[in-house]
């Protein structure tokens, strides 16, 4: 038996691989993405050297700001940061699992969500406003979807835990399951609304009205903004890792050993470096859709889900 | 037969009769008559896969020259039918529905369910390998009638039509093993001269009422 000490450094650790890895994810998802436009890449620390900048500079405050206002960078990335060690990336041996299972992460993240709208109306610009109201939508309609991804994945495995999830679908024999290729598809379809990528928000502008993510942040400086673009970094490469752990989860070790880890660690590589540049293919094919388009997506997203959901009672018992 | 690969096989069926659900709500989503057909010919495609390998299940030679002759006639002969009449006729644009497509959508899940529920206590009764996927084959007619019935082109209401075929065909081989050979090819063969007949009824169509638009045809009658 394990130390519960040693377990509760593996979880920390897990959560401090995340966290730290997420900025570099992103730059080698913008670094693919600037190959495909034909442009030169600035480099996968792209990410980091932001974020050193910006934790350098003054962080300025709108006059009239609430303190909720500075208050909203530190719970989303605190949110971001505790959903980081929910889920199981490396070991699915995790001591503070039983806590918080799939539905309560998926509260994690409304949290950080409200705050970060209330953040953006509180200073009143036009700007703020419009990209909290528009990012409320999107999560309305992406959120039923992702419930019904989890119900579908908990009803094979029985359980709406991560980590059991993760266990069961990665260790027993191979089968085909019609619901999860469903499920799967459906969960990239959030993984882009949720995350403001392409089809949905574009990320590498500042300059466009029908900005949802970049809007809600445009008054935030310094070590504010700093910490709102890393949380949105983590948020990504969590989104990521609960597509891995349900979808792909081989590899992810119940036990904590030197070589399972050790292999469970270079998967885990493997598999975001090959997903970076999936993604990044993705949104160099697709055009933005209009803003009124964008419940048309998640009616598909969540199509997919219901159809994952009910597929499995019809073609797997 | 190992009791392995024929699980394998049974999953393979189940997960082809997945996709084939999933096309036809693609079918119900799409706004290009173009995309439309290629749908209907992936649909085909999955059609005949899946017919094959319940031939293969089940050791039924005609299953194998049902699968050949679905293949021939719906993943190449129909759809190139369709997409020649399209550019002849110009129709490759934004095709008009009735009800908005997320609504469509909506309605797709209730009849899903629907479908679903009404093929539960006929899959029992059936002795067929493959007996889940009765339901599936009833969504996909009934999905298919849906998109009959929300568009208001001719010709996406003719593609609606043979996609309801599909579905029955489907619903036919995973059922009993398929209907007999002489009514399948009777079924075949009035499908084929139903869209050519449809095909020389679209230019008359238009040439009497300057549109492919069904709702002219309300106003045929004499006031």
């Amino acid at each position: 038996m394990i130390p519960i000490l040693f377990r509760s450094l593996g979880e920390l650790f897990q959560a401090l691989l995340v966290i730290f890895a997420a900025p570099l994810f992103l730059g080698w998802i913008n670094t693919w993405r600037a190959w495909l436009g034909n442009r030169k890449a600035a480099g996968v620390l792209q990410p980091y050297r932001d974020l050193v900048k910006l934790m350098n500079k003054e962080a300025v405050l709108a006059y009239g700001a609430s303190p909720l206002f500075r208050l909203a960078p530190y719970v989303v990335f605190g949110s971001m940061g505790l959903a980081a060690g929910l889920v199981p990336t490396v070991s699915t041996d995790l001591p503070f699992g039983p806590a918080a299972d799939a539905i309560a992460l998926v509260g994690i993240f409304a949290l950080a969500r409200v705050f970060m709208a209330l953040g953006a109306m509180d200073i009143g610009t036009p700007f703020g406003d419009i990209g909290a109201r528009r990012e409320m939508m999107i999560a309305f309609l992406a959120e039923p979807a992702t419930m019904m991804v989890l119900f579908t994945a908990s009803l094979i495995s029985h359980s709406t835990s991560l980590s059991t999830i993760a266990e069961t679908l990665g260790t027993h024999h191979f089968t085909l399951y019609p619901s999860l290729v469903f499920a799967t598809t459906s969960f990239f379809l959030i993984i882009l609304a949720e995350n403001a990528r392409i089809p949905i928000d574009n990320p590498g502008t500042h300059l466009e009205l029908t900005m949802i993510h970049e809007a809600m942040l445009l008054e935030y400086s310094g070590r504010h903004l700093a910490l709102m673009e890393w949380g949105s970094a983590v948020k990504l490469l969590v989104y990521f890792s609960i597509g891995i752990s349900f979808f792909i989860p081989w590899g992810i070790t119940p036990v904590l050993s030197k070589e399972e880890v050790l292999k469970a660690f270079v998967l885990l590589f493997l598999k975001l470096a090959l997903l970076g540049p999936l993604l990044a293919v993705l949104e160099s094919l697709l055009a933005k859709l209009r803003l009124f388009r964008a419940p048309e997506f998640l009616a598909a997203a969540y199509l997919l889900a219901v159809i994952a959901f009910l597929s499995h009672f019809i073609l797997e018992v | 037969m190992s009791p392995h690969a024929s699980n394998l096989g049974i999953e393979m069926v189940n997960l082809l009769g997945a996709f084939l659900l999933l096309l036809a709500f693609a079918m119900l989503a799409a706004r290009r008559t173009l995309s439309l057909i290629r749908f209907f010919a992936m649909q085909g495609f999955f059609l005949s896969a899946s017919i094959f390998i319940v031939a293969f299940l089940s050791g039924e030679t005609n299953l194998y020259y049902s699968a050949l002759f679905t293949f021939a006639l719906k993943v190449i002969l129909l759809p190139y039918i369709l997409k020649e009449l399209t550019l002849r006729l110009d129709i490759q644009r934004d095709i008009e529905t009735l009800v908005n497509v997320p609504v469509t959508m909506i309605l797709g899940i209730g009849i899903v369910v629907f479908s679903f529920s009404l093929a539960a206590p006929i899959s029992e009764a059936a002795s067929t390998v493959t007996r889940s996927l009765i339901g599936v084959g009833l969504a996909c007619v009934l999905l298919s009638f849906l998109a009959m019935i929300t568009r208001k082109k001719a010709m996406t209401q003719i593609i609606g039509f043979l996609a309801m075929e599909n579905g029955l065909l489907f619903s036919a081989t995973n059922a009993t093993y398929g209907m007999p050979m002489v009514v399948e090819l009777g079924i075949a063969l009035d499908v084929l001269i139903g869209s050519i007949i449809f095909g020389i009824f679209f230019f008359q169509i238009r040439e009497t009422f300057e549109s492919l638009d069904l709702k002219f045809f309300e106003k045929l009658k004499e006031e």
